[in-house]
């Protein structure tokens, strides 16, 4: 929302600083986002009297005038045709320059040396004319700068308006919020050349008449209030120049005088206003009523809008002209032609109007201040004020009192304020007549009857229902910054932290520690399957459902790295996954996973610059270490794909492995794993007394035949070992030619807990795990 | 056994050879080492070897002095060869300056950094830390928040729909009114978390991205302790002279509301680029818990009150660390992941 410094100073009868307003404002909670300081680029042009005009003598279409400065006259060639002696024009000199850097100087123009010139309103950026100079109409001397005389130099400010605010969508509004900081009281602009404000329309129930048009409001909820006045012979045409200074310092475009009158009002006291054609207003009636199944109509910007029965529609005797508070049909529009006006002053429902953009896809200025809610309270001031506005711009004769359709009036709503529950929310000691002052500086009226107070909300305040919106104001009025800051007692929270929390920072300092980066990718996807979740509203084919696993999210990013050339990669990211149940919510699963490829360490010059790249046997051990910390109860079992983590139910929770990817020549290969977070279960470690007793160690190379896997062979040695053997482990494994099956080479370590164990005890265990090994999976110690 | 050396001038031989050690290099220590050592041919495991066919006295001897040669020589080579590697890990001219070998060194995602930090800073002052679920009720997202979705302040939170009455949660809110709904207060919590909305990928907007919410309900939590809570916070997680800003705003959860300020840290508030000439940076929004989402939730919002705020740790990480386009957040390049990494 832009507001106008000017128009502001009109509102409090002051001058305003233009630094001070934007902080006052900005602390109040209406956001100052930008400062424009308008028509700065104009402080060379200046008020120029032409005393004479001659025909130049060598072309008929340029006229030689003698200017006026103030202080000396300038002989000027001109092209205009409308330039007279005897009037006052905006004269930039020679020397000066002019909006967009154009720096003028003295010039021969056929002949004559012209100095400076005469500036239509495009030239100086004030408007689309370039048919004729600027023809002047004010009381200041020549040599005055064109931005001291007019209203010109003004200062745009940019707020941020919150959506409980629409107040502060027009002038009236933040006047009325720099009043309350400022002092004094606040009072409508005086229009130049405008009459007083006609009587206040007439108030009738569900129907009336004015100036022989009927009036009816058939669709009361959609429409609680609707006005109408009706003004006839106006001339439609451009706008005096400070009405259309005033609409260009909010950034808003002049139309004609009609046009714009409505938008000022619009500006100012935020009442979105429709002019109709009467002559268009057929059967000389006007129906507000939901739309009809199927109808139609035109907009304005002549594109057809298909309507619903929630819509609440402008009608005339034949039938829709509007839509209501979204934009008008094009067939009702005032045209240069147009001599009688129907004006229209209107509250529409806020969440009608809503719906209504909301399924026509349009927003306009009109339907984004109704949504938010307009004063329902403050229509007949801007109804009058409009008609005596578009009276004094366009002319007219004087209207009956307009008519206000209004068939469930309401009353001022009430709301209750304990200065105690004040001062519970705020925290500091607030006096009665303290949040009294507030609140009547800010246009509340109070009547204190009990140890309430009894607080009467205004119609512009539609966002003040209940006892903590008023807080808020109070709050807001004494400044937030003037609140002490100051750390008080409390007690300690009764929500436990959640334990998962913890084992995903233990994971992540885990896998960072052995090298891998933590990634976040989208979670939404364009891959689809039988399980996966669907977007119902997704922006593109690219995020059309919920991701299902974090490995392919994480490939996808190997190979965006691959492209830009890097060869190692190593990520992990833990994140939701989410499937499909076929229930309205998929079920969400919190997972980690990591894929890695390139060195398995940085290239040392010790070792000519030569790391071996990762392998599978990495990633079984990313899993198995993960799943340790993470995975809960479970067992690693190995699959024709690399490994699983099965739960306790055997039910798979993870999985490790070679990935799949679109590999340059040049890259690894790219392995993974993914592992379900289980619940995490707090489960201390139990400490194991340290030994005291040497052990005995016996290494043995063992012949497995084909098909015989080390997790049997590491069973049987241990069952048939007992309780001596305190460490079983593998170091080496030799496939040889012509080999039937593999050697593989363990490291059994023996101990007695309470002594020191013989030779022969570790001999005689050994024994026994080699028999057993033999009888049950024909395994056999290989030879030296 | 070679036949022409008795064991006693195999023996006198070897013990030479003992004494040639120390000047080996690392070839002729190995093939000592088998030569003599070996298991199956070594000169020394031979003459111990053929110790039981000798004569008793011969034995005696014969034995004892292959032993100690045996010990001998394995010290001696033992000694050359940590001699040898000392000298290689330092020769005379070791230079220190070659790289060091290192291990690869992984980074936490500088979002979760920051993430862990914030919620470190607040459990300093008592709160603990929860998640809820990402894929959400209309219900929990919006209505128990006083937000209704025929209200303009739904706007800013164009929403994934995954069903009717289901959606991607827009905000980590949700989780307040959760937890509000489990336990009856005092409640501090602070629940980060992934929130969608449906913003195009660019350089500012994300469709996912990372949210703290904040909450505190008990008796006597006034706007005071608000203000105490959130100062205490930015003045630990930037520095203890941040300037903070407090300005009135609306959100339909909280009221009073406020947008938290900072002041720039780059132009010290006169007004830059980084804060769009403002002075001030918005680092949250946040206020007094509104008494329509206690008494959504079961809350007795006479007795309690209380405050809530929320913030955006993508854009955060982004003002640390100058990162210019909130997608690199997202895209796992790992040379910038690798910038974040601990050793760095």
């Amino acid at each position: 929302m832009n507001v106008s410094l000017n128009w502001l100073s009109a509102f409090l009868g002051r001058d305003l600083d233009a630094d001070d307003v934007s902080r006052r404002l900005t602390m109040l909670g209406a956001t100052v986002e930008g400062v424009e300081r308008l028509n700065e680029e104009l402080g060379d042009v200046i008020i120029g009297f032409v005393e004479q005009v001659e025909r130049h003598p060598d072309a008929d279409r340029l006229s030689l005038c003698q200017v006026n400065d103030g202080q000396q006259v300038h002989e000027v060639v001109c092209g205009a045709t409308n330039v007279r002696a005897g009037r006052k024009y905006p004269y930039a000199p020679a020397g000066g320059v002019l909006p967009g850097g154009f720096k003028l100087s003295a010039r021969k123009i056929r002949g004559v040396v012209s100095n400076g010139m005469l500036c239509s309103p495009r030239e100086l950026g004030l408007g689309a004319d370039h048919e004729g100079i600027m023809d002047l109409e004010t009381d200041a001397a020549p040599g005055t700068r064109l931005v001291d005389a007019l209203p010109l130099k003004d200062v745009r400010l940019e707020l941020d308006v919150t959506a409980n605010r629409p107040d502060l969508l027009a002038h009236k509004g933040v006047a009325r919020e720099l009043a309350a900081v400022y002092g004094g009281a606040i009072r409508l602009p005086a229009i130049p050349g405008m009459p007083g404000v006609g009587p206040a329309p007439r108030t009738v129930k569900r129907q009336g008449r004015v100036e022989g048009v009927e009036v009816t409001i058939e669709d009361v909820e959609g429409c609680p209030r609707y006005m109408a006045a009706v003004i006839r012979g106006v001339t439609v045409g451009p706008s005096p120049d400070w009405l259309q200074a005033r609409l260009r310092s909010v950034g808003a475009r002049p139309i004609n005088n009609v046009v714009d009158a409505t938008n000022y009002v619009l500006y100012e006291l935020n009442q979105p206003m429709h002019a109709f054609d009467l002559a268009n207003v057929r059967g000389r009636r006007i129906v507000v009523r939901q739309a009809l199944p199927g109808e139609r109509i035109v907009t304005l910007d002549g594109e057809p809008r298909d309507l619903t029965p929630d819509m609440t529609m402008i009608c005339d005797g034949e039938g829709a002209t509007a839509i209501a508070g979204v934009m008008g049909g094009r067939d009702s529009e005032v045209t240069g032609e147009t001599a009688d006006l129907l004006l229209e002053c209107a509250y529409f429902d806020p969440k009608r109007i809503r719906r209504t953009r909301q399924a026509l896809k349009m927003s306009t200025d009109a339907s984004y201040r109704f949504e938010r809610g307009i004063d329902l309270e403050g229509m007949s001031e801007a109804l009058r004020r409009a008609v005596a506005l578009i009276r004094a711009v366009a002319g007219g004769t004087e209207p009956e009192a307009g008519i206000d359709v209004f068939p469930r009036p309401a009353k001022p709503r009430t709301v209750f304020l304990r200065p105690a529950r004040v001062e519970q929310l705020l925290g500091v000691p607030l006096s009665r007549d303290a949040i009294e002052g507030y609140l009547v500086r800010l246009g509340f009226p109070v009547v204190p009857k009990d140890e309430r107070l009894h607080v009467q909300v205004p119609g512009w305040r539609p966002d003040v229902t209940r006892e903590i919106d008023l807080i808020e104001e109070v709050a807001r009025l004494r400044g937030y910054d003037t609140f002490p800051v100051e750390m008080r007692p409390f007690r300690a929270s009764v929500v436990p932290s959640d334990p998962m929390e913890e084992v995903k920072g233990r994971v992540r300092v885990l896998l960072t520690g052995l090298g891998l980066s933590e990634a976040r990718s989208l979670s939404l996807t364009a891959k689809g399957g039988a399980d996966a979740f669907r977007v119902l509203n997704p922006l593109s084919a690219e995020d059309a459902y919920l991701r299902r696993d974090l490995l392919s999210g994480l490939v996808r990013s190997v190979e965006r790295n691959w492209a830009v050339r890097e060869r190692d990669v190593r990520l992990f990211e833990i994140g939701v996954t989410f499937r499909a149940t076929g229930g309205p919510l998929p079920e969400q699963t919190l997972r980690v996973a990591g894929a890695v490829t390139g060195g398995r360490e940085p290239a040392h010059w010790s070792a000519s610059g030569k790391a071996a790249d990762y392998d599978a046997w990495d990633v079984k051990g990313l899993l198995e270490t993960v799943a340790g910390m993470a995975g809960g109860e479970g067992r690693l079992v190995t699959v024709a794909d690399g490994w699983e983590w099965r739960d306790a139910a055997d039910a798979r929770r993870g999985w490790a492995g070679r990935l799949q990817a679109d590999r340059p020549a040049w890259a690894g290969e790219v392995f993974g794993f993914e592992l379900d977070f289980a619940p995490a279960e707090r489960s201390d470690i139990r400490f194991e007394p340290l030994p005291t007793t040497p052990p005995v160690e016996r290494d043995v190379a063992l012949l497995l035949p084909s098909g015989v896997t080390a997790a049997q062979v590491g069973e049987v040695i241990r069952e048939a070992a007992g309780a001596l053997l305190a460490d079983l482990t593998v170091f080496d494994e030799y496939r040889g030619k012509g080999m039937s099956g593999r050697s593989v080479a363990w490291r059994l370590v023996f101990r007695a807990p309470d002594r020191t164990l013989k030779d022969e005890e570790a001999d005689a265990a050994l024994a026994r795990a080699l028999a057993a090994l033999e009888e049950q999976l024909g395994v056999e110690r290989r030879q030296a | 056994m070679p036949d022409a050396t008795t064991p006693r001038e195999e023996l006198d031989r070897i013990a030479q050879v003992v004494a040639e050690v120390a000047t080996a290099d690392a070839t002729m220590l190995a093939e000592l080492r088998t030569s003599h050592l070996g298991r199956k041919s070594g000169k020394l495991t031979q003459i111990l070897r053929s110790l039981p066919g000798l004569p008793a006295d011969e034995r005696r001897e014969v034995g004892r002095r292959a032993n100690e040669l045996k010990r001998a020589l394995e010290a001696a080579i033992e000694a050359r060869e940590r001699q040898l590697a000392e000298e290689h890990a330092a020769p005379a001219d070791f230079d220190g300056s070659m790289p060091a070998r290192l291990a690869w060194q992984g980074a936490i995602h500088p979002v979760q950094a920051v993430v862990d930090e914030i919620c470190a800073i607040f459990r300093e002052i008592g709160f603990s830390r929860v998640t809820g679920p990402e894929a959400e009720t209309e219900d929990y997202n919006f209505t128990k928040l006083n937000m209704p979705l025929d209200h303009p302040a739904a706007d800013a939170h164009d929403t994934f729909y995954l069903g009717a009455g289901t959606l991607l949660r827009t905000h980590t809110s949700p989780v307040q009114a959760r937890i509000m709904e489990r336990h009856q207060p005092p409640i501090r919590i602070v629940v980060p978390g992934r929130a969608y909305r449906r913003d195009a990928f660019d350089p500012s907007h994300s469709p996912v991205f990372e949210q703290i919410e904040g909450l505190a309900v008990d008796e006597g939590i006034s706007f005071v302790d608000f203000k105490a809570a959130i100062d205490f916070f930015v003045k630990r997680f930037f520095s203890p002279d941040t300037i903070v800003r407090f300005r009135p705003s609306f959100f339909p959860f909280t009221e009073p509301s406020a947008e938290v300020d900072v002041q720039c840290r780059i132009c010290r508030g006169s007004g830059c680029p980084t804060c769009k000439q403002s002075g001030y940076l918005e680092i949250m929004g946040a206020g007094m818990v509104h008494p329509a989402v206690f008494e959504n939730c079961g809350i007795d919002a006479e007795r309690y009150t209380g405050y809530a705020f929320g913030m955006g740790p993508d854009r955060i990480t982004m003002l640390r660390h100058g990162i210019p386009d909130i997608r690199l957040l997202y895209e796992s390049d790992i040379r910038f992941l690798s910038q974040f990494s601990a050793g760095r």
